[in-house]
């Protein structure tokens, strides 16, 4: 388990982290989002003991980071954003290295290079110069130096920076099995896959923590009651027309929307489902429905409504009080 | 602190640093030892290494530019630093990997004395301790160059100040030779190291109290000493910082053939002193 406790990071010219408090519970997979520049690296940094926070306390497993850092360090395995490589080493020797450091014994380390280097694939270049690989297997020998000798917590700061679209779709399986037996933090700007992979989703911005919840819920708690996107064929006007029948319906016309063609998003008042009615009130003024789907918020919109201002923020900050007091 | 030294052993050689170092460093002792001692018969090894010891300055930086610096650029430092191992192994096993890197030419030129004594008499003893303070001042050296290279992010730049730092320590007893050694004399450059010292202190703790307070206690007390015997102050400048001259180290050891041990454990606190303060740069980087 991870407690922040009110956390600051001030390099003097700027605040990075301001106030930040957060626990991560032992066998999930945390997803940290946030736009460039919002403390995520800085927060990751502090955590493995990278660098110092000006005030506050992280506790790895009630292992204070500052006060204890050789024990705290042992339970972390970090994969920094750009893969902390020697150029002039094999992955092999550099794994070996790092289990080395880690403080694995020699009998069990070279077993678990191996290990390390099969789950992340990258048996096949063991021996060639870490210089002279691609960006991808670059990255993932600092993913399996990240893994080796298996601690407990496992932070990966971008993991999939690089690497291509198969790549990241095994990286993620990876990550997702991982997660079963330890704790996974990983940063990410890529929303599908945070909401993909993890089980909680911090959203940090300018160095506060906005929002924890799951994918699911932080969708939800923006999801329009009731809210449809249509498409129509046909003029604005005879589309109106049609729809006024309903009851409890508003209607909102895109303006981009030519003469042809009508697009619209329709809510009803009551959340209740309106997908039947509109299809055949537009069928009986043959009007034809090109597209209709429900106008579900992805994680992006709640990731950019709750990043932008500061007035969406209060208001999920009282879900998270909410929850924190479950 | 073992995984790191070797690491960094093997790295220095895979990178041709360590390779160019030995090579460097023997032809230089070489061409010294064919001169002096196969050339005109002189008996004595330590003289071919009191005079190779000036090509130190410019290969020791080689060793040490990339030392911390490189693993600052390549961000390779954030593997060391957030793994369960000590700022202070990190310090040593960087420090033991590039003096076992020295010892390499060094233990070759343990083999010199030897030759010379196979064409007739040598002065053993002398030659071995003057090549164990000549070992001592490498790995001060390499100490100072660590501590200019965990300074910056770029090797050259730490390697250029390291060959102006190994300048001023090898030119150190004739610079202190130039000070001035009348009594007003001494007192005046007191009073400029000492204010100078009071505006640092003042520079990084923003205390104007405690700064002005022992510049002032330090000027009463030079006033003092001045007042009682004005010439307690003369000459004392070169006496007092002519004693960390190396040169002068090295000669009493090679030409005067004196074992100079208080010299050789003023080096030995000058290493570790060096070693602490680049542990403190390090640490100074992740806290600011």
């Amino acid at each position: 388990m991870i407690e922040v406790k009110n956390l600051v990071k001030d390099y003097g010219s700027h605040l990075a982290v301001k106030d930040l408090s957060f626990t991560v519970e032992d066998g999930q997979i945390y997803g940290f989002l946030g736009p460039n520049g919002a403390g995520k690296t800085t927060t990751m940094n502090i955590i493995c003991g990278y660098i110092g926070a000006t005030s506050g306390e992280v506790l790895i497993n009630g292992k204070n980071v500052a006060e204890e850092p050789l024990e705290a360090k042992k339970l972390i395995g970090y994969l920094p954003e750009q893969p902390p490589l020697y150029q002039e080493m094999t992955p092999r020797e550099y794994l070996s290295f790092a289990a080395e450091i880690k403080g694995l014994a020699r009998g069990e380390a070279a077993a678990e290079v191996e290990r390390a280097m099969e789950v992340t694939g990258v048996s096949d270049m063991a021996d060639r110069l870490i210089r002279n690989l691609s960006k991808g297997y670059k990255q993932r020998v600092g993913l399996a130096q990240a893994i080796i000798g298996l601690p407990p917590i496992i932070i990966l700061d971008e993991p999939t920076v690089g690497l291509d679209p198969k790549q990241i779709a095994e990286i993620r399986e990876l990550i997702k099995a991982l997660g079963k037996k330890h704790t996974v933090i990983l940063s990410s700007h890529i929303l599908s896959e945070v909401s993909a992979v993890c089980d909680k989703v911090m959203i940090i911005s300018r160095g506060r923590l906005v929002a924890c919840d799951t994918p699911q819920t932080l969708e939800q708690m923006m999801q329009g009651s009731g809210e449809i996107d249509l498409s129509v064929r046909g003029g604005k006007k005879a589309v109106e027309a049609a729809l006024k029948k309903l009851r409890n319906c508003e209607m909102r016309f895109k303006k981009s929307a030519g003469e042809e063609r009508a697009e619209l998003t329709l809510s009803a008042g009551d959340s209740r489902d309106i997908r039947e009615e509109v299809f055949f009130a537009l069928a009986e003024a043959k009007l034809p429905i090109l597209a209709m789907s429900p106008s579900r918020a992805s994680l992006e919109e709640v990731f950019l409504d709750l990043t932008a201002g500061g007035a969406s923020e209060s208001s999920i900050e009282t879900g998270l009080e909410e929850e924190e007091g479950e | 602190m073992l995984a790191i030294a070797k690491r960094e052993f093997k790295s220095l050689f895979t990178t041709m640093t360590a390779p160019i170092f030995c090579a460097v460093m023997i032809a230089v002792t070489g061409i010294y030892f064919i001169a002096y001692n196969i050339g005109t018969g002189y008996q004595k090894f330590s003289y071919v290494l009191l005079s190779s010891l000036f090509i130190m300055m410019i290969i020791v930086p080689l060793l040490t530019m990339r030392s911390f610096s490189e693993e600052r650029r390549q961000k390779t430092d954030q593997l060391l630093l957030t793994a369960p191992v000590s700022l202070g192994d990190i310090v040593l096993g960087k420090f033991f990997a590039m003096c076992a890197v020295f010892a390499i030419p060094v233990l070759i030129f343990c083999a010199c004395p030897l030759i010379v004594r196979s064409f007739g008499e040598a002065k053993l003893a002398g030659d071995y301790a003057t090549l164990l303070v000549f070992f001592v001042i490498g790995c001060f050296y390499i100490s100072v160059g660590a501590f200019i290279s965990s300074l910056t992010e770029s090797q050259v730049i730490a390697a250029v100040c390291s060959i102006g730092a190994m300048l001023l320590i090898y030119l150190w007893s004739g610079l202190v030779n130039m000070l001035p050694s009348t009594a007003s004399g001494t007192a005046l450059v007191l009073l400029l190291v000492l204010t100078l010292l009071s505006l640092l202190l003042y520079a990084s703790t923003k205390n104007w109290l405690l700064a002005g307070g022992i510049w002032l206690l330090g000027a009463l007390a030079l006033l003092a000493v001045w007042l009682v015997n004005s010439e307690l102050l003369a000459g004392r400048l070169s006496e007092w910082l002519g004693g960390f001259a190396v040169t002068t180290i090295m000669s009493n050891f090679g030409e005067y053939d004196l074992f100079d041990l208080q010299g050789l454990i003023k080096l030995l606190l000058a290493t570790g002193l060096m070693l602490f303060l680049t542990a403190q740069s390090l640490q100074k980087r992740r806290w600011s």
